[in-house]
C-alpha cells in the first residue's frame, strides 16, 4: 500500500477536535501547589530588600522564597546555556530566581506555593520589594554604547565577538571594484513567539519511590531531562520528564526555562506536586524572544549583475541572560548570508550584546528568516541600482546558473545537498503572472492611484535537519544533532514506533506512521507512534531546527529496514529459502517470484515473539533501533511573492495575493507540508507589517499582552495559493529536506519586498519592520515634504 | 455562592468564589479540560462555549453569571463516537495543527454558521476575527468552515 506522498489525514486530530487531548494546565494531581512568580517591575535593579513575610500569612499559601533563600541546596548549576559560541564569551550566572539583582522586567525575584491557582496569585502581590534602579540597557543600541551595563559586574554589554572572514582584504577590494554597490542596515525588530499554548510545568516527586515526573509544556522533554539533572542535583536516572499535548512551541519551548528547574526543585524539597502556568502576560515578558538585530550588510555586483562580494556585520541582542541556544541562534544564519547565490567574497561578523530586557533564543526559523531578510532586501537594491528587475539579478546569480546541482559549496563553506532555484522561481512568476501585476502597477502610478501595488519577491534557502554532530561541535555547540529510533513489530502484527523527537502539532504521528507503513506494506492504523516521554522513549533529541523528518523520520525509515530485514530472515528460515531470495511485496513476504508461498510481514511479529522457529543465533522478538546522524545538513529552497496594496493616505498596507513555491524535497504528506508552510508565512508577514515587541527607555515592555501585541487574526491575510517543486535531498536516504521554519524564511522579505515596491516610484527604498500604517504614512509624508516632516519621522 | 447551571445537558450545582471565571470552573471545577485558556485580555477566544446557544468567550464572564444556563462546552459537540459536522470538517481540511485553539474556533464556528448557514469566506474570516490561530495561517480553518457550510447546507 503506497501512502508515502498522499495527502493523508491525521491521527492526531481526533483527540483535539473532542477536547479530549490533555495538555499540562488539563492535568491535576492530589495535593498539588500552585506557584506565584513575584516578577521584577524595574529592568536592571539591585535587590535590597525581598520580603515574603506578608505572603505567607495569604489564605492558601503553604510557603514562600526569595532567591537568597534558594540559594543553597536547591541547585548545583545556572540554567545553562550549551552553546558557547566562542571560549571566551561572557556568560554570567543565571539562577532560577535572582538573588541580589534583577537583570530584566520580569525576572523572578521571589516564589510563592499556595493551595490553588487564585491564591497563589494573590499572595504574589503580597510580597514587597525593595529596589536600587540602575540605568537600564533597553536597546541594542544603548547596549552596543555600553552607556548603561545589563550586568555592571563585567564592565561591558559585549558578550562575544563571532566571525567568518577568511579573505577580508580580498573581500574589500571586491567591493571597492564593483560596478554598483549597495550599502543597508535592517532591523530584526523583537518577536514574542506566542504559541497559543502558554508554557506550563508540573513536578510531581514520588518521596518513596525517589523519583520526580516532570510534566513540562516543552519541545525538548529529552533534553530538559539532562539539564534538570546537571542544574537540581537529582540523579538522571530518577527524572522523567513528559511533554503531553503541546500546544505550539515555534522555538520558544525548547529552552531551559527558571519555571520548571523551581518546580522540580521545590516539589523535591517539599516532597508536594508543584506546578505553575504562565499567563500570557507573563510569556510575553519572561518566555524567550525572537530576532533582536541590527544587521548591516554590504554587497556589489559587476557591470553584468553578478555579485562581487558580500559583508555582514550583526549585532545581536541577547537580552539579559544567555539562555539555551541565545548565543548561536545568529550564527545559524550566518551561513546563509549569501542565500541562494554564488558569490566570490563573503564576511560575516557577529556581535552579542547583553541588554536588560527579556532573553532571546530560537524562533521559528532562528537566524535563517534573519538572514534571509539581509539578502534577500538587499539584493532587491542592489536591482534597483542595477537597473534591472529583482527576478533577473536573481537568476543571473543562483548558484549552479540556475540549474539542478547537487553537492555546492557555498561561499561560507557549507556544503548545500541539491538545488534548483531557476525553475523554482518560474513556476512562482507564473502563478503571480507579474507581467500582469507589473502593468496594473504602472497603471495605477500613471493613474496617480491612491492603492499602489506592490510585488515583492524572495528566493530563500535554510539550513535544516539539524545536524550533523560533527558539525555541531566545530561550532562550539555543547550536544550531538543525531536522532533514535526503535520500530517494533507486536505479538498481533501492531506496529510500535518510539521516536526521539517530540510534536508539538507538526504532525509526527501521521508522517511516522506513513513511512513504515509505505515501507511495510501495511495499513497505517496498524501503527502507533510514541514519544514525548522519557520513559517510552529514553533517546532522544527532540523537534527543533526543521529536523523531525530529515533525521527523526530517516532514523524511523532505518529502523523499518532492518526489521524487515530480520523479517525476512526468519520466513526465509521458516520457507528453507535464502534470505537473499526473499522480498516484500505489499505487506507479504516471499521469494521473489514465488508468490503462492508468502507470509504477511505482521505474522512475523507472533513467529519472532514465539521463538519456536528462528534461525540458529537469532535473538527473538522484531524490534530493532537506529540513531540516525546525518552526514550533512538539508538545504530546502523556494520561491515566495506577495503582492501588496499600498493605501497612499494611510500608510494601510493590504496584503491581496500570496503565492509561494517552496521545495522540500520528498514529500511524505503534502497535506501537512501545505500547512506547515500556510503557518509560517504568516507568521513571516506578521514580523513584516504587525508584530514587534516593545519597550520603554526604562525597559518597561509597552505591549505585552494580545490586546497590544498584533498576533494576525483571520483579518490580515487572504488565502494562500502554493506549490512545489521536488529536488531530493542527498543528506539522507528519504531525500527529505524539512519545511517547518520554511514559511518564515521566505516571507518577511517577501512582503517588505512588496511594500517598498509599492511606494518605490515615490523614492522609497527601504522600511523598517513592521511596516505599520503609521511608519508608512510618515515615510511617504517625508518624502512629500522633506523639511517639513524630517522631525518627525525621525522621533 | 451557589449557582447551578447545566454543561452538556448535565445538571452542576456549585458553589464557588464570586470572582471566579467561568472557564476556570469549568476546568479546575467541573474538570471539563477541553475549553482552553491562551490569554488573559479576552483576545484570544481559545475559550470560547455556547451560552444558551450564542459563543461567550468564558473567560469573559464569571461563574456565577452563568445560573441558569445552558452551557455547551467543546465535549458536548459530538454525539457519542459520531463528531459534529463541524469537528469533522476540521478534521478533513487539516483545519488544526497543534490543536489548542481547535476548541474555541469550533465553538465560534458552528454559532457563525447556525447565524448565517451559508457565509462568504470573508464573512467567516470576520466571524472568526475574536480566534487566534499561530499554527494555521487561517487558511484552512477556513477552509474548514466553508466545507462545514456547504455540507450542512446540502
Amino acid at each position: 500500500m503506497a501512502v508515502m506522498g498522499t495527502r493523508m489525514l491525521r491521527k492526531e486530530d481526533p483527540p483535539l477536535v473532542t477536547g479530549e487531548a490533555k495538555y499540562v494546565d488539563d492535568i491535576h494531581v492530589p495535593g498539588e501547589l500552585w506557584m506565584g512568580m513575584v516578577r521584577s517591575t524595574q529592568a536592571n535593579a539591585r535587590l535590597a530588600s525581598v520580603d515574603v513575610t506578608g505572603a505567607l500569612t495569604q489564605p492558601g499559601v503553604v510557603a514562600a522564597y526569595t532567591g537568597a533563600d534558594l540559594v543553597d541546596g536547591y541547585w548545583v548549576a545556572p540554567l545553562p546555556c550549551a552553546w558557547p559560541v566562542t571560549p571566551d564569551m561572557l556568560n554570567p550566572p543565571h539562577y532560577p530566581v535572582a538573588v541580589s539583582h534583577a537583570r530584566y522586567v520580569g525576572d523572578i525575584v521571589a516564589v510563592v506555593l499556595a493551595t490553588s491557582r487564585y491564591a497563589a496569585a494573590d499572595a504574589v502581590e503580597h510580597v514587597v520589594v525593595d529596589y536600587e534602579t540602575l540605568p537600564a540597557a533597553a536597546s541594542l543600541e544603548v547596549a552596543a554604547t555600553d552607556s548603561a551595563l545589563a550586568h555592571p559586574d563585567l564592565g561591558t554589554n559585549k558578550a562575544y565577538t563571532w566571525a567568518i572572514d577568511a579573505d577580508p582584504e580580498g573581500l574589500a577590494a571586491a567591493l571597492e571594484g564593483s560596478a554598483h554597490r549597495v550599502k543597508a542596515t535592517f532591523t530584526q525588530q523583537r518577536l514574542i513567539p506566542s504559541a497559543m499554548e502558554p508554557r506550563g510545568v508540573l513536578a510531581i516527586p514520588s518521596p518513596h519511590g525517589q523519583d520526580m515526573t516532570l510534566y513540562s509544556s516543552s519541545q525538548v522533554p529529552h533534553i530538559l531531562k539532562v539539564m534538570v539533572a546537571a542544574t537540581t542535583g537529582l540523579p538522571e536516572h530518577s527524572l522523567r520528564v513528559i511533554a503531553p499535548q503541546v500546544g505550539g512551541g515555534f522555538g520558544a519551548k525548547l529552552n531551559i526555562n527558571a519555571d520548571e528547574i523551581l518546580a522540580v526543585a521545590l516539589a523535591n524539597k517539599l516532597k508536594k506536586p508543584v506546578r505553575w502556568t504562565e499567563t500570557r502576560t507573563e510569556a510575553a515578558m519572561s518566555t524567550t524572544q525572537g530576532r533582536g538585530q541590527r544587521q548591516h550588510i554590504e554587497l556589489g555586483c559587476d557591470a553584468d549583475g553578478k555579485l562581487t562580494g558580500v559583508r555582514v556585520y550583526i549585532q545581536a541582542d541577547m537580552g539579559a541572560y544567555m539562555q539555551l541556544i541565545t548565543p548561536g541562534t545568529p550564527l545559524l544564519g550566518s551561513f546563509l548570508y549569501t542565500g541562494v547565490y554564488a558569490c566570490p567574497q563573503f564576511g560575516f561578523v557577529c556581535e552579542g550584546f547583553f541588554t536588560n530586557l527579556t532573553p532571546t533564543d530560537a524562533y521559528r526559523g532562528a537566524g535563517r528568516p534573519e538572514a534571509s531578510y539581509a539578502i534577500e532586501r538587499a539584493m532587491d537594491m542592489l536591482a534597483l541600482e542595477a537597473g534591472i528587475t529583482p527576478e533577473e539579478i536573481r537568476r543571473r546569480n543562483y548558484a549552479g546558473g540556475g540549474e539542478f546541482f547537487e553537492n555546492w559549496t557555498a561561499p561560507s563553506g557549507l556544503v548545500f545537498d541539491s538545488g534548483n532555484y531557476g525553475p523554482n522561481l518560474d513556476l512562482a512568476l507564473n502563478m503571480a503572472d507579474i507581467a500582469g501585476l507589473r502593468s496594473e502597477q504602472a497603471r495605477r502610478r500613471a493613474a496617480g492611484e491612491r492603492k499602489q501595488l506592490g510585488i515583492g519577491m524572495c528566493t530563500y534557502v535554510e539550513i535544516c535537519g539539524l545536524a550533523p554532530s560533527r558539525a555541531l561541535g566545530d561550532l562550539g555547540y555543547a550536544a550531538g544533532g543525531w536522532e533514535h529510533a526503535t520500530v517494533r513489530m507486536l505479538p498481533t502484527g501492531k506496529v510500535e514506533v518510539v521516536s526521539g523527537s517530540t510534536p508539538h502539532g507538526q504532525g509526527h504521528e501521521t508522517s511516522w506512521s506513513m513511512i513504515v507503513a509505505d515501507k511495510m506494506g501495511i495499513d497505517p492504523a496498524d501503527v502507533v507512534v510514541l514519544h514525548s516521554d522519557t520513559a517510552r522513549s529514553p533517546l532522544g533529541l527532540d523537534t527543533y531546527g526543521s529536523r523531525s523528518l530529515a533525521v527523526g523520520g530517516v532514523a524511523i525509515a532505518m529502523a523499518t529496514d532492518k526489521v524487515i530485514q530480520k523479517a525476512k530472515a526468519i520466513v526465509a528460515h521458516q520457507m528453507e529459502a535464502n534470505v537473499e531470495d526473499m522480498v516484500l511485496d505489499d505487506g507479504n513476504i516471499m521469494v521473489a517470484g514465488s508468490p503462492d508461498r508468502s507470509t504477511p510481514i505482521q505474522a512475523v511479529g507472533f513467529a519472532a515473539f514465539s521463538a519456536h522457529n528462528l534461525p540458529e543465533g537469532m535473538e527473538p522478538n522484531l524490534q530493532e533501533q537506529v540513531s540516525f546522524d546525518p552526514s550533512n545538513f538539508a538545504f530546502p529552497f523556494g520561491t515566495h511573492v506577495c503582492v501588496v496594496e499600498v493605501d497612499t493616505e494611510t500608510g494601510y498596507t493590504d496584503v491581496i495575493d500570496y503565492i509561494a513555491v517552496d521545495d522540500c524535497g520528498n514529500q511524505v504528506n503534502p497535506l501537512i507540508v501545505e500547512g506547515q508552510v500556510h503557518g509560517g508565512i504568516v507568521q513571516g508577514v506578521a514580523q513584516a507589517l504587525w508584530e514587534y515587541a516593545q519597550y520603554d527607555t526604562e525597559g518597561n515592555p509597552l505591549n505585552p499582552s494580545f490586546m497590544d501585541y498584533l498576533v494576525p487574526s483571520p483579518m490580515e491575510m487572504p488565502n494562500m495559493r502554493l506549490d512545489s517543486t521536488v529536488t531530493p535531498s542527498t543528506s539522507n536516504p528519504l531525500g527529505v529536506k524539512g519545511v517547518g521554519e520554511a514559511g518564515t524564511i521566505g516571507s518577511a522579505a517577501a512582503a517588505i519586498n512588496a511594500v517598498v515596491d509599492a511606494l518605490s516610484h515615490l523614492g522609497v527604498t527601504d522600511i523598517d519592520m513592521p511596516a505599520t500604517p503609521q511608519k508608512v504614512w510618515r515615510l511617504i509624508q517625508s518624502l512629500d515634504q522633506p523639511s517639513a516632516n524630517a522631525e518627525e519621522v525621525s522621533a | 455562592m451557589d449557582v447551578q447551571f447545566s454543561v452538556n445537558g448535565t445538571t452542576y450545582d456549585s458553589n464557588v468564589e464570586p470572582r471566579t471565571l467561568l472557564v476556570h470552573h469549568l476546568r479546575d471545577g467541573l474538570g471539563l479540560t477541553g475549553t482552553n485558556v491562551g490569554c488573559d485580555t479576552s483576545s484570544c477566544g481559545a475559550c470560547t462555549i455556547h451560552v444558551d446557544g450564542e459563543s461567550v468567550k468564558s473567560c469573559t464572564m464569571l461563574a456565577v453569571q452563568a445560573n441558569g444556563a445552558d452551557l455547551t462546552t467543546i465535549e458536548g459537540m459530538a454525539s457519542g463516537s459520531d463528531l459534529h459536522p463541524m469537528q469533522q470538517a476540521f478534521m478533513e481540511n487539516h483545519g488544526l495543527q497543534c490543536g489548542y485553539c481547535t476548541p474555541g474556533m469550533i465553538m465560534a464556528a458552528t454559532s457563525l454558521l447556525a447565524e448565517n448557514p451559508n457565509p462568504t469566506e470573508a464573512e467567516v474570516r470576520e466571524g472568526l476575527e475574536g480566534n487566534l490561530c499561530r499554527c494555521t495561517g487561517y487558511h484552512n480553518i477556513i477552509k474548514s468552515v466553508m466545507a462545514c457550510a456547504a455540507g450542512m447546507g446540502a
